[in-house]
């Protein structure tokens, strides 16, 4: 007899069900049902939004070089388990090339970013000559903490190139999976789990985007969000519950097959700059050299 | 030493042209309340020929011509407000109360710079975005405020040019004067007609330059309410939009700070510019051991604040820059009162006429007094005290905003440690309100998103085209 697998969410390194008790049909193209997935709820976010911030300072605190390796572990985790995620992806209705080719992108992509970690900082950083006798200089710090909504095209390789390039920076990220197709995102979530991506650094919610999507945007102590594509009134809605604290908010619509859409700029998008000031003492009669 | 006209008109594609609508507002000093001139008041047409004649500039003119020959037209426009410098000065604080002193030292020379230091740029864009392809975006509708009304024009068109961008910016209403002289350097510079077009009024005529569907990017200076509404205008259109908003800025002051020191960083933190400065250190917040002694120097210090004219070079204070403002200040200086807070103001007579407001102390104030939560705008200090770096990095943090924050102390490591986890785009350490126009500006936060200044000011004007 098979062993039907039980889809949960991913909260705080935690695999809760939704508070809510409810669950809904995962179908494949040919409507056949394949799983069952949590229908997560507004509570649900908001837990979630609370985890991501009690994580969000610690991993930031990491060492750079240290979020490379954690980064490049998820690459690791996702090749041992490369099988699960094709066959989750044939189950959909992908073929097997094209499924196989999906989750060897997504290893690619993390491998990729995984990269960054410890150079982003130095691209995207100045020392600023300054007119005046002070040593001034600009860094890029992470926004905090970042709502998703997950591209709803493809299963896994948007879900990945929109919560990597968030995560190297130090951010920590509320992800609402692409809601058809969920099955990947939450495999993803087990890859994280054992990856040594703390808890609540990434979290991910399967269910209706249109039922989480206005507490995650309207939420005060969510500090930027990153939206794929959805209906235009949703996404329009989003942005407009967002102005409340003036969440920073970046809009995506790209082929993330396409390595072209991959780059340094969607990790400085959820950046902020700080440029500190300090006075140089003249020393000896000379003057500063910055 | 400057030649106002009776009226002044809108200047687009390269022309003086009357509103259509034939209406103007009076502008004035706010000294001495006198009249100075009459003010086009641009409505939607005046808004929408604007935004035609860019397009146009930018189809057919300054998306045309290279990087190093819009950066000529920048050098040359710098020059021009170089030599013109004094007269702009006057300008400046005629028509918005700020200390001469501030204006000849301060906004001028540093909105000269301004152009000086992004023409160098502007055939240097590529390098700035290693291995990412950019284009320019296009109309650049821009809007700026009454407190450093030339200086923040600087900060807005010199990097849209550079970056190949055109231009329609809307001046404050109270501060139009230095923008239309700007208008006039352009045309002396010989720029392209439609390269830059200056349109004045109120709010409306900002609302519709907001609005106007052939605008490519938005960059808002000016209240948190209003960017609110400018980000909210802008859902739905491929409108970049950057905003620098308000402020509510933590200055902290450590126990080992070389105390002297520090009371005149405080001073000049929240004083400068009448405290018309959004990221103005309007929060003290002092170690509880030294805050007795930090107090009576700035009492001490007061007593030497000289309020007047603002035309006196010697003026440390000078005008409240309209009666509204000054309204406001006012009911934020009698709800501290109400809140509780004990309040200090140095024994000083204020000219009988025109807009002033004594420099004001406020102590033993609550962390949730509004006095200590909102932006107030004026000469207005609300000091609190704290015992250990952790319980002021959490005050400091406790705030909507998040645009600068100063900090004092003698010890290096505290310093990177303290600038480092506090929410703010810029850290002035053992200094307070320096610009400079190779170093960024901007927020996190409600205090607005997007940087001016130095490299990364740029990216507010460019997209990325992969």
């Amino acid at each position: 007899m098979e062993i039907l697998k039980t889809y949960k969410l991913y909260i705080g390194g935690q695999f809760p069900r939704t508070e809510s008790g409810r669950s809904y049909q995962i179908q494949s193209e040919s409507g056949q049902v394949i799983a069952n997935a949590c229908l997560g709820s507004k509570k649900d976010i908001r837990n979630a939004v609370q985890a991501a911030r009690k994580a969000q300072a610690g991993w930031a605190a990491k060492s750079a070089f240290n979020r490379s390796q954690i980064i490049y572990r998820i690459a690791e985790m996702l090749e041992t388990r490369k099988g699960q995620f094709v066959e989750e992806l044939v189950l959909l209705g992908h073929s097997n090339p094209a499924a196989v080719a999906e989750v060897q992108s997504s290893i690619d992509r993390c491998i990729y970013y995984a990269g960054w970690a410890d150079k982003y900082q130095a691209l995207s950083s100045s020392v600023n000559p300054v007119s005046s006798p002070h040593f001034n200089f600009s860094v890029p710090e992470p926004m905090g903490v970042i709502g998703v909504v997950a591209c709803q095209e493809t299963a896994l390789i948007g879900l990945i190139s929109q919560i990597l390039p968030l995560i190297v920076g130090g951010n920590s990220v509320v992800v609402i999976a692409n809601s058809t197709q969920p099955l990947s995102a939450i495999s993803f979530g087990e890859v994280l789990a054992t990856s040594d991506v703390p808890g609540g650094v990434v979290n991910i919610l399967t269910g209706e985007v249109a039922e989480m999507l206005p507490t995650l945007a309207g939420h005060m102590d969510v500090n930027a969000l990153s939206l794929a594509k959805i209906e235009d009134h949703l996404s329009r809605n989003a942005q407009e519950a967002a102005i409340d604290n003036l969440k920073r908010c970046q809009l995506y619509s790209l082929d993330y097959f396409d390595s072209k859409n991959q780059g340094l700029h969607f990790i400085t998008d959820f950046q902020e700059i700080k440029t500190t000031w300090h006075p140089i003492e003249q020393i000896a009669g000379g003057a500063a050299g910055y | 030493m400057v030649q106002l006209k009776d009226q002044y008109e809108l200047f687009i594609n390269g022309q003086w042209l009357a509103p259509q609508a034939k209406k103007y507002f009076a502008t004035i000093n706010p000294s001495d309340e006198s009249h100075l001139s009459n003010i086009a008041w641009a409505t939607e047409v005046d808004v929408d020929l604007a935004v035609k004649a860019a397009r146009n500039a930018y189809e057919n003119v300054w998306s045309k011509l290279s990087g190093a020959e819009r950066g000529k037209y920048l050098f040359r426009i710098a020059r021009l407000m170089q030599e013109k410098a004094r007269e702009l000065a006057v300008l400046e604080t005629l028509d918005g109360g700020k200390p001469i002193k501030e204006s000849r030292d301060i906004d001028i020379p540093l909105a000269c710079n301004h152009f000086f230091y992004y023409a160098g740029w502007a055939d240097k864009l590529q390098e700035a975005f290693a291995g990412q392809p950019i284009a320019s975006l296009g109309v650049a509708g821009q809007i700026t405020p009454w407190n450093f009304p030339l200086l923040m024009l600087a900060w807005k068109i010199a990097p849209a040019l550079a970056c190949g961008n055109t231009v329609v910016l809307k001046p404050a209403e109270t501060t139009s004067l230095t923008a239309l002289k700007f208008a006039e350097i352009c045309q002396e510079a010989g720029l392209p007609a439609g390269v830059v077009n200056i349109i004045t009024g109120y709010g409306d005529t900002g609302a519709a330059l907001v609005v106007h569907p052939d605008v490519n990017k938005i960059a808002f200076t000016g209240s948190t309410a209003v960017g609110k509404q400018i980000q909210k205008a802008c859902i739905g259109t491929d409108k970049k939009l950057t905003l620098e908003l308000g402020g509510k800025s933590a200055n902290i002051i450590l126990e080992d700070a070389p105390i002297d020191q520090a009371v005149e960083g405080v001073i000049n933190a929240i004083f400068y510019n009448q405290g018309h400065v959004c990221c103005a250190g309007s929060r003290l917040y002092v170690q509880e051991s030294i805050a007795a002694q930090v107090i009576e120097k700035l009492k001490f210090r007061l007593q030497s604040i000289y309020v007047g004219n603002p035309l006196d070079k010697n003026t440390d204070i000078g005008a409240i820059n309209s009666k509204k403002q000054l309204e406001t200040i006012e009911k934020y200086i009698s709800l501290g009162r109400e809140e509780g807070a004990e309040i200090y103001q140095p024994a000083c007579q204020l000219p009988s006429k025109g807009y002033y407001c004594l420099p004001t102390l406020f102590t033993d104030v609550a962390q949730s007094a509004r006095i200590a939560q909102e932006e107030i705008f004026g000469p207005v200090l609300a000091i609190q005290t704290f015992r250990t770096i952790d319980e002021v990095l959490q005050k400091a943090n406790n705030s909507p905003y998040g645009l600068a924050a100063g900090v004092w102390t003698d010890k290096g490591a505290r310093i990177f440690g303290l600038s480092s986890q506090l929410r703010a785009g810029v850290v002035w350490a053992n200094t307070y309100n320096k610009f400079d126009p190779a170093s960024p500006f901007g927020g996190y936060k409600e205090s607005g998103f997007g940087r001016e200044g130095g490299v990364h000011g740029l990216s507010a004007y460019l997209k990325i085209t992969n």
